[in-house]
Parts: structure tokens; sequence; C-alpha cells
């Protein structure tokens, strides 16, 4: 498997009046056209690795890393215009809530074109038929009408989809979904996850997944990385997943109430400091 | 044993729109009853309803046997029924500290010895008295949702209405809540009416419950139905599936 991704000793630090805030303090792996799930708790540093791979940390943090590599460019020292161009090309990215990631004030249809316009050189006719296309890829029932309305015209689900559309359309290489499902409603989720789920396999790109919910990851994902406090505490093949040996990764999975199961207390997790050394 | 509340042909409109469309539930006391349903369900409108936070244009509540009207409710209902909401980052005052924001209730109640009641009511939560003085961004979202059930509780109800309590929370930090809900109702028996998306953690909490779709209850059946699969409805088989999570095709 050729390797799309080299992440090696990525740390991201806040300096703030009181001192260095660590948000992610040393995480390396390699990625190449698979599926990779980061998990954690909230403040574990998992969307900010993601974010900072992306390069979308904001301007007072400070990234750095032994090697951040992208198919041969290096990320740590790229250029902003290049960064730019990488972006939303062929690094692309989901966010959580459709209702905040999606500009208000611009039809779903315009946002589409303008994403492909961004990357490529294509006619207004030419980007509209192929922004319908995806559209129609991402399962919208009626592009047509879709493309002209605005986001607070559509349920979370279909701006979800409208999202992934928005950001598959210029065939990125790398995918990186931060909770994509989080904000939508328990049937809407499946929905999202095979539309992404096809795409991903059918368009082979390489894919992190961001989110808090292991068991979700672990069907989705080959591959997961389990994040505590910045750090990686476990690495395991999704398969492996009930032979977890840290104690934090089995917190996070049985402290889910689940139906027909009777466990009263639910088991939590006793967060242990030697965990985050 | 007599209802502790009782809805009755319940409906709820908005201008055109009918956001519960006769719907009746029957909680009895010291029970805990689920509501589940996806957004736009009428499942949370239905608790807003009993609250006072929604227009109701026909049908009837009743706690204890006693009927409410309108959208006025007494005081002697909030000492009765209180309300835990959702997001605990948006139902809690931002600029007022935690001992400010549990000062409010026992004001408005005219609640003597406030020093002790709140001192208590952070204890029965998990919370020191070192979150005392601090405002609601010092905290994490599960401090703040227990603060919010610590408001709640420091008046003394007798029926909590849950409105999604964990759903804004991180799995683990879930498990920490729902704990202490549950611990909590078994030391003051109290009756929940809880509202959620997520089957697991409704059949966990709640001996009975209803399904709700397009303002209406769908079916209605026990947590250990649900469990065995004794399920009626289509609707309700589909929600089972999808708490299942994802299968790779």
């Amino acid at each position: 498997m050729t390797t799309l991704l080299t992440v090696d000793k990525l740390k991201v630090n806040y300096p703030t009046r009181t001192g260095v805030i660590e948000a992610v303090r040393g995480v390396s792996f390699t990625l190449g056209k698979e599926r990779l799930g980061i998990v954690g708790e909230s403040g574990s540093g998992k969307s900010q690795t993601g974010r900072a791979i992306m390069g979308l940390t904001p301007k007072h943090g400070i990234v750095t890393a032994d090697k951040l590599d992208f198919n041969g460019i290096d990320l740590i020292n790229a250029s902003a215009g290049e960064r730019r161009r990488l972006r939303g090309k062929r690094i692309a990215m989901i966010l959580q809530d459709p209702k905040y990631s999606l500009d208000p004030v611009m039809t779903i249809g315009r946002q589409i074109c303008e994403t492909l316009r961004t990357h490529e050189k294509v006619g207004k006719a030419e980007a509209r038929e192929r922004a319908l296309a995806m559209l129609e890829a991402v399962q919208i029932r009626d592009p047509q009408r879709v493309f002209d309305l605005h986001p607070h015209e559509v349920s979370g689900g279909m701006g979800q989809r409208a999202m992934i559309a928005m950001m598959l359309i210029a065939g990125p290489e790398l995918l990186i979904a931060d909770e994509p499902t989080s904000a939508l409603d328990v049937t809407v989720q499946l929905d999202v996850l095979k539309i992404m789920d096809r795409l991903v396999a059918e368009r082979g790109m390489g894919l992190i997944f961001v989110s808090h919910d292991l068991r979700l990851v672990s069907s989705f994902c080959d591959r997961v990385i389990v994040m505590y406090a910045g750090k990686i505490v476990e690495e395991l093949a999704a398969a492996d997943l009930k032979h977890a040996q840290h104690p934090y990764t089995q917190g996070l999975l049985n402290c889910m109430p689940e139906i027909g199961q009777n466990r009263h207390p639910l088991p939590v997790l006793d967060r242990r400091p030697e965990w985050a050394a | 044993m007599s209802a502790a509340l009782e809805i009755d042909n319940l409906s709820v409109v908005y201008d055109d729109f009918h956001a519960l469309k006769d719907v009746s539930i029957a909680v009895q006391g010291g029970e805990s009853f689920g509501l589940v349903g996806e957004s736009g369900s009428g499942k949370s409108t239905l608790l807003r309803a009993v609250a006072g936070l929604a227009p109701i244009s026909g049908g009837a509540i009743n706690i204890d046997g006693e009927a409410l009207r309108g959208l006025k409710r007494s005081k002697s209902f909030y000492r009765r029924v209180q309300m835990v909401f959702q997001d605990p980052y948006g139902s809690l005052h931002p600029r007022q500290t935690i001992d400010r924001l549990l000062l409010e209730p026992l004001a408005i109640h005219g609640i003597s010895d406030s020093e002790t009641r709140i001192a208590r009511a952070l204890d029965e939560v998990g919370l020191g008295n070192g979150f005392r003085f601090r405002y609601p961004h010092q905290l994490s979202g599960g401090q703040r949702q227990r603060v919010a059930i610590a408001r709640a509780l420091i008046v003394e109800p007798s029926i909590l209405l849950l409105d999604e309590p964990t759903s804004a929370l991180d799995a683990s930090v879930q498990a920490e809540v729902l704990n202490l809900l549950e611990q909590i109702r078994r030391d003051r028996k109290l009756t929940f009416v809880m509202v959620s998306h997520d089957l697991g953690v409704v059949t966990h909490m709640c001996e009975r419950l209803a399904v709700m779709r397009n303002g209406a209850v769908v079916e209605r059946l026990t947590s250990r139905a649900l469990a065995e699969g004794a399920v009626h409805e289509d609707y309700t088989r589909n929600l089972m599936i999808a708490s299942k999570g994802f299968v790779k095709a």
C-alpha cells in the first residue's frame, strides 16, 4: 500500500498568559488508502490533530512535527498559498454541524460550484452540471430544487449531504471527517454514513474519521487510534477492538448503555494520571 | 396508585403547524418514563407544554390530579416540577457564578437557609464546594450539566422533566451523568419523564416508553419488551436498527 500521509511527532501548542497548553503532544501515524479512526473524549486532541493536517490551526497555535508529509509535500514548511491550493482540492474536511459549516447567505448549488471553480478551470454551465451530478451521488432526490435552496431551508441530514458533495467534488485524495454525524438524528446518521462509505470506497480516498464514539468508528474504519490528553494511548485494528489492552479504550467501549443490557450503575472511566504521562 | 402526570389528548399548534396531535400519556408516581423519536417528532414539545413553555390548544394536563390551565404555572407547580435542558452550554447564565445560579430558585420560592442548601445541592451532584464561586465557562460540559441538575433539585421537586440531558456530552461523561440521575431518583423517589433520541439511553433509564413521530405517539411499550424485540411498529424497529450503529455493507 502506498503511503498517503506520514505524521511523525506532531505537536500543537497554544501559548496563553498562564502557560502553554499542549493540545497535541507528539502524535505519529501513517495513512494509506485506508480508513483510520481517531477516537477520544473532548479535549483529547483528536480534532486538533485533524485540523493541523488540514492546516486550519488558528494563528496563535504552534504546529511542529518531525515530519508531516502528504504525498511528498512537506506540509510543515509549505507556504500559505501552497496549503490553500491543497485544501479543498487534495485534502478535504467535513465538519460536525452543517448549520454552521455552510455559508448561510449562499445557495447550496453556488457553494458547491465555488469549490469546484476555485480548484479547476471549468465553465459555469459545466460546474452546474457537475454539482448536480454530485448532489445526486449523495442521494439527494431532487438535485435541481436543492441546488437553489439556502442552507436554512434544508434539514440537518440534507445539509450534511450537501457538505459531503461539496467536499468530494474536487476529487480529494484525503478526506478528514470530524464528527460528521454527531449533530444528526440516529436514523439520518445511518444514511449519511452509508453515503460516505460508498463514496470513499468508489473513489479510493484515504479517510481520517474523528469521533468520540468508539463503536461507530470501529464499525466504519479499518484501523483505530485512541487518544487521551494529546497522546496516542492505543492503536489497533478495528476487528481487534474486543481485545483492547488499554483501560481507557476498554472504558470507552463499556460506558455506552445498550438495549437489553442491565448494568446499573454504568461503568465509568477511572481516569488515572499515568495515562497522560 | 394515581398518576403523577397525566396528559390527555394534548395538542400544540404553532400557526398552522401541528407540533402535537392528541397525545395521551400517564406517568405513575416514582416511575421513569421515556419519550423517543427523531427531531421534529414533538417529544421536546410535550415536555415544554407541561412546563408552560409551549402554547396548548387542546387537551388537558394533570399533575397529581390537579389540572393545569393555559401557559401560566403557579409557584407551587414549579416546586413540584422542574426541568433539565439539553444544552448545558446554553442553559446556565454565563455571567452568574454557580452560587448565584443556585440561589435564584431559592430566592424565588422564599426558601431560607440557602447556605446549607447550596452546599448540599453541590455535594449531591458530586461537585465540591470549590465549584461554588466559579463561572459556567470555567466548567466542562459534564460539570455544567451537574450544575443544571443541582439547580432543578434544589427546590426539592417530585417530578423531573429531562430533555435530552446527556446528548451534548461525551459517551464517557454521559455514563457518569446517567448514574447520577439514577442515584438521585432512588434517593429521592422522584418521577422522571425523559426525552432522548437514543434508545440505549432510554431503555437504560426508563421502565416504560412511548415512541413518537410527527407529533403523535406511534407505540407504547416497556423497555423489557423492546429489549426482547416485541415491537409492533416498523418505525420503532427502524429506530432499533439505527441505534445498533453502522454495519459495513
